[in-house]
């Protein structure tokens, strides 16, 4: 499984994919960040609506972390993404019976993939990070925000467990992508099912039907980087994340095995 | 174990259509077997079935003698390039192989001589996709030679090659099979296979036609004759003789080939000379490997 994941790695490094999106994640993170500490007090600020941000929350030690949890979903679509077209382009690209003849111990594959794109994930998390608290940290004395809660034992256990939660998320919704990779082996079909779904189709579903909010799968993901919210708790969104994806990718792993390869 | 590939009753249906049926035949060990048949003859899918990347319905076989039903056992002593390269084409040459190795757990040194066994030394660094159709084609050559097969399985490889890539793929093949490994080509470049080929395995609509010595298979065939006279106006005249005589004769380009070995020369010279006709040539031929081919596909 360990070449697996070497050989992975080899493809997931490449500059165009790996800086690209990093790039990409440091930028969002920072523009957020920044709106964050800009638009302070302003009921228009990249909050929920309704509830305003102001200098007396972000002082305490959840002001640390505030950037880097807010751009989590949008990690989460991007992991989406290239967890997606990692898994299907191997069957366009028609570099899968390469793959397996030389690796033909099809769930080898499968694990060494997934344990790949988890250090890719765990490397857009921590770009996350960095930048959010960076840009939280410069945007502090503009803000008249106060840091010194920021760096207590209690900010440092708060920044692990967000660190913990966000990578989960994240992790969620590239399984998702792989899973759908698996599943359409057309690294475009699986991207444009998995974005159209979480960009949209929940987001219609939970807002005419709010009921359906704690049972659709991107919610969940989402309300676990949040590390839970008032209307659903962070166990069920683990729980119910952790039964959809394990479920799901039991049945493409089984497809994945038993499927001939012909292309 | 005698055999490199050896298959008894290999079948794959799909749905209703059959890909392969009962096919039976061996590949002795180190020898170059020249794999043959027209498009969707069933060949690729015999491949893929021998490299476990389709289950078959029905039959046996094994390969390195290990059975195919667990490839794992076997394909770490073998190369295969599948119906054309394929690679990520935002890597270059040398990544892809580097790719490939890593996943093999073979040596990474190997990448940079394998990319000058295959004359791409120089464009090792470029990126796949501005390759050329025969670069493409030496890249997948490399990658079926990391791991030092014991047995190379190619489908296609001089798709895309100049007269002299293609040269030199013969030759590749002639040294690997010097050096003891066992080479399962299949082409549809006949006259090559002909100088390579030692065995020969012939497909047409999933089944197998011939399984054996290429050396057998044609001089299974009839030799021909070749008589052309030296005016035109004879040759229907001619043909005509002939046929009377019980020879079997067709009329092509000015010339009457008759079904016939050496040995029949002098008397159709002499049937000739009594139907007043001068031959201005008469030569005797073995049908080629190609001439064999679409005589027993019906192509």
């Amino acid at each position: 499984m360990l070449n697996v994941t070497r050989a992975e790695l080899r493809k997931l490094r490449r500059p165009t994919l790996l800086y690209s999106t990093i790039l990409v994640v440091m930028l969002l993170t920072g523009l957020f960040t920044t709106i964050i500490f800009l638009r302070i007090g302003s009921a228009h600020g990249p909050n929920r609506r309704g509830d305003m941000i102001d200098a007396s929350i972000l002082s305490q030690p959840q002001g640390l972390v505030y950037g880097f949890k807010i751009v989590a979903f949008f990690l989460g679509i991007t992991a989406l993404c290239v967890f997606a077209s990692q898994t299907a382009q191997e069957y366009t690209l028609g570099t899968l019976r390469n793959l397996l003849v030389r690796q033909p111990a099809r769930m080898k594959i499968l694990a060494g993939k997934y344990l790949s794109m988890t250090i890719f994930a765990i490397v857009l998390v921590l770009a996350d990070a960095l930048v959010a608290i960076g840009v939280s940290f410069a945007l502090a004395g503009h803000a008249k925000v106060s840091t010194s809660t920021w760096i207590t034992s209690a900010a440092l256990v708060l920044f692990g467990k967000t660190f913990v939660n966000v990578l989960l998320a994240t992790m969620a919704y590239g399984t998702l992508g792989m899973i759908l990779g698996l599943l359409f082996r057309s690294p475009i079909s699986a991207i444009a099912t998995g974005v159209i779904w979480s960009l949209i189709l929940e987001n219609i579903l939970s807002a005419v039907v709010s009921s359906t909010s704690k049972w659709l799968p991107g919610q969940n993901f989402s309300n676990i980087a949040q590390g839970g919210a008032p209307e659903v708790s962070y166990h069920w969104s683990l729980i119910l994340s952790l039964i959809y994806l394990t479920g799901a990718f039991a049945i493409v792993a089984i497809l994945f095995k038993r499927r001939d390869v012909a292309n | 174990m005698t055999t490199a590939i050896s298959v008894q009753d290999l079948t794959k249906v799909y749905g209703e259509r059959s890909a392969l049926s009962h096919a039976s035949f061996e590949v002795p060990l180190g020898s170059v077997c020249g794999f043959v048949g027209p498009n969707g003859s069933g060949k690729t899918t015999t491949i893929r079935m021998l490299l476990g990347l389709i289950t078959p319905t029905g039959g046996t076989g094994t390969v390195l003698g290990e059975s195919i039903t667990h490839p794992e056992k076997y394909l770490p002593n073998v190369g295969a390039m599948i119906e054309g390269p394929a690679f990520y084409p935002a890597l270059s040459g040398a990544e892809n192989l580097r790719v490939l190795a890593s996943l093999g757990g073979f040596p990474q040194e190997r990448v940079e001589i394998l990319l000058e066994k295959v004359g791409l030394e120089d464009r090792g660094q470029s990126k796949f996709k501005t390759y050329s159709l025969g670069m493409k084609q030496r890249l997948g050559i490399a990658a079926a030679l990391l791991p030092q097969p014991r047995l190379l399985v190619l489908d296609e490889p001089t798709n895309g090659l100049d007269p002299s890539g293609i040269q030199e793929v013969r030759n590749l093949i002639k040294e690997l099979a010097a050096d003891g490994t066992s080479v399962f080509v299949s082409s549809h470049l006949l006259s090559e296979l002909e100088m390579i080929a030692e065995h020969l395995v012939m497909l047409r609509e999933g089944k197998v036609l011939f399984a054996g010595r290429t050396q057998d298979l044609l001089r299974s065939q009839s030799a021909i004759l070749l008589a052309k006279p030296e005016f035109a106006v004879d040759l229907n005249k001619f043909a005509t003789v002939l046929q009377n005589s019980g020879f079997k004769v067709t009329v092509e380009n000015g010339v009457v080939n008759i079904v016939a070995d050496a040995d029949s020369a002098a008397k159709v010279n002499r049937m000739a000379f009594e139907s007043g006709i001068t031959l201005s040539s008469l030569v005797a031929t073995q049908p080629t490997l190609e001439e064999t081919f679409f005589e027993m596909t019906g192509e």
